[in-house]
């Protein structure tokens, strides 16, 4: 009785509409008229027409900037700083390295949106250290648009990712790094016996968070280049919205939308599945 | 010794890199945003007269006072029936375990993995259906149902934590099961709960995909879906559009800097259990 009224609002909220995407991706339907049964074509369709199996390649993609990078340095910082984790400076770094999570990704976008412009900042750094001529609109510019938008994840993220792993490092029996120095162990060493090991849960964490983010992602690329130049920065969060709502392709829409969802499931219950088997 | 020394000057420049890599974008947008309006300013550079003024300008502009009565009315809306309910189911789950709740709470858990865009669409003629399209309805009562996972998945973790000679104490006083949940095991949770609460008004206000979809006017909207629209109305006026981001993020950041203890172990909590 007690969980009744929370299922209810799941039910409808989040079941039915669950649902009702996997029926619309059966049909052909322009929201209005009358729809159509057409079977399994619209995902057919996914996977033969580039311009939309393309987007989940760049939501892969997107994993490199959003979940690899921010989990690969956040490792290298937080080891890094572990040692100096009580200190005032790493008291304040809490503060600072979680701006990014609290602030709106809108925001986020926005702001690099001008950061990567051809006056931005980034381009003004270049200049300065003399690699003006590298210097574009990175946002605009078909090769390097998805990194660019990836950068701005990366930035998101990296903070969450960094202290997320200093809390799991500071778990560890400082004996064991002792005892590690003594058998002549350098930090690399330490860092590859006693530190990633003992981490397996929180990198995991780490990897499923930013891996949805990736994966799903959207009010970035909303705001920093809508999917373009051309389509070179689409992914599928994005193109379900334009099918859905300018395209009127509702079908096609849900059909992206279900590969979406299936999509995320497979990538992330095996990496629970590995990083909460023994603990 | 030495050796330790040396790691944890490398540990300091790190951070401080790391610090000014996080930092450096918002200090471009403040410096941006004083520039004249109108005008192309490059990277990172002070202007020759500051304009305080663009900061009002873009507070007018966005409509800032409705945008921030619009936002605090949907956090309102979403944040204490997400608790309440949140609260009840986490009980059930966690501690009352009526017959089935595994499956259920397995069905409701596998809710976190949910990107909004896979139910947006249904969601729209739904929410179309039930007349609500363009009211601040559109975008509350969806987001209860879509954090519903998450808050039954934290706070049941809270209940699982509670001895169940408590209860059993209670019942032989004589205390009915609603009894026993108002009078004993609320009070209890008054930390977790604050923690979700905090972490339920930030995911709201920054709600972005399910205002620009549900509400077309800006003024209906959570402050994110504002954000997008004053983008698209002031996107050539760089400085303006600074100023105004910079205004949209500040209450965040406001409530942020008040509660951040609070704020960082909650956000860390919730990765974990999320």
């Amino acid at each position: 009785m007690f969980a009744a009224p929370a299922l209810l609002f799941y039910a409808v909220f989040v079941l039915r509409p669950l649902f009702l995407t996997i029926q619309f991706s059966l049909y052909k339907w322009n929201g209005i008229g009358p729809s159509t049964w057409v079977g399994l074509s619209n995902y057919g369709k996914i996977f033969s027409d580039p311009d939309l199996y393309v987007t989940i390649l760049h939501a892969f993609e997107l994993i490199i900037y959003f979940s690899l990078v921010p989990v690969v340095l956040g490792l290298v910082v937080a080891s890094a700083i572990r040692r100096i984790s009580q200190s005032r400076m790493a008291v304040v770094s809490r503060t600072v390295l979680f701006l990014p999570q609290v602030i709106p990704l809108v925001a986020a976008g926005i702001t690099w949106t001008w950061l990567f412009s051809t006056t931005g900042l980034v381009n003004q750094l270049l200049s300065a250290i003399g690699l003006r001529g590298v210097t574009r609109a990175w946002l605009g510019d078909f090769d390097t648009a998805l990194p660019a938008v990836g950068v701005i994840g990366a930035w998101v993220q990296i903070g969450l990712c960094t202290l997320l792993l200093l809390a799991g490092m500071s778990k560890i029996d400082p004996a064991l790094y002792e005892s590690a120095r003594m058998d002549g162990a350098g930090p690399v060493r330490e860092f590859r016996s006693i530190t990633v090991p003992a981490l397996r849960q929180e990198i995991g964490v780490c990897v499923t968070v930013t891996v949805i983010s990736a994966l799903a992602s959207f009010d970035i690329i909303y705001i920093s280049t809508q999917g373009g130049p051309g389509n070179s920065t689409m992914v599928p969060g994005l193109e379900i919205f334009y099918l859905a709502f300018s395209d009127r392709q509702v079908g096609v829409a849900s059909a992206l939308a279900v590969a979406l969802m299936v999509l995320v499931l497979v990538v992330i219950l095996p990496i629970q599945w590995l990083t909460r088997e023994q603990s | 010794m030495i050796t330790s020394r040396r790691e944890s000057l490398l540990g300091r420049v790190l951070l401080i890199l790391l610090m000014v890599v996080t930092l450096l974008p918002f200090v471009t947008l403040f410096v941006t945003a004083l520039h004249p309006s109108g005008t192309y300013p490059s990277g990172l550079s002070w202007p020759s007269s500051p304009q305080w003024g663009n900061f009002g300008r873009a507070f007018t502009a966005a409509n800032m006072g409705q945008l921030l009565w619009s936002s605090v009315l949907i956090v309102a809306g979403v944040v204490p029936i997400s608790l309440l309910l949140g609260t009840m189911a986490g009980f059930a789950f966690g501690h009352l375990r009526m017959p089935g709740h595994r499956i259920v709470y397995l069905v409701v858990v596998l809710g976190l993995t949910l990107p909004f865009e896979g139910v947006i669409t249904p969601l729209y003629y739904q929410v179309r259906d039930f007349g609500l399209l363009n009211t601040r309805w559109a975008i509350i009562l969806p987001l209860i149902g879509l954090f519903m996972p998450f808050s039954v998945l934290w706070m049941r973790a809270h209940f699982v934590g509670m001895p169940g000679d408590l209860s059993e104490a209670a019942q032989v006083d004589g205390a009915n099961t609603w009894q026993l949940f108002v009078r004993i095991h609320v009070p209890l949770a008054r930390p977790a709960v604050s923690s979700l609460a905090i972490l339920l008004f930030l995911w709201t206000w920054n709600q972005f995909l399910l205002a620009i979809v549900l509400v077309d006017d800006p003024a209906k909207r959570t402050m994110a879906g504002a954000l997008g629209a004053f983008q698209g109305q002031w996107g050539t006026d760089i400085p303006l559009l600074c100023a105004g981001s910079l205004l949209i993020l500040t209450p965040t950041l406001v409530v942020f800097l008040i509660f951040q203890r609070r704020f960082v172990a909650a956000l860390l909590q919730g990765s974990v259990k999320g």
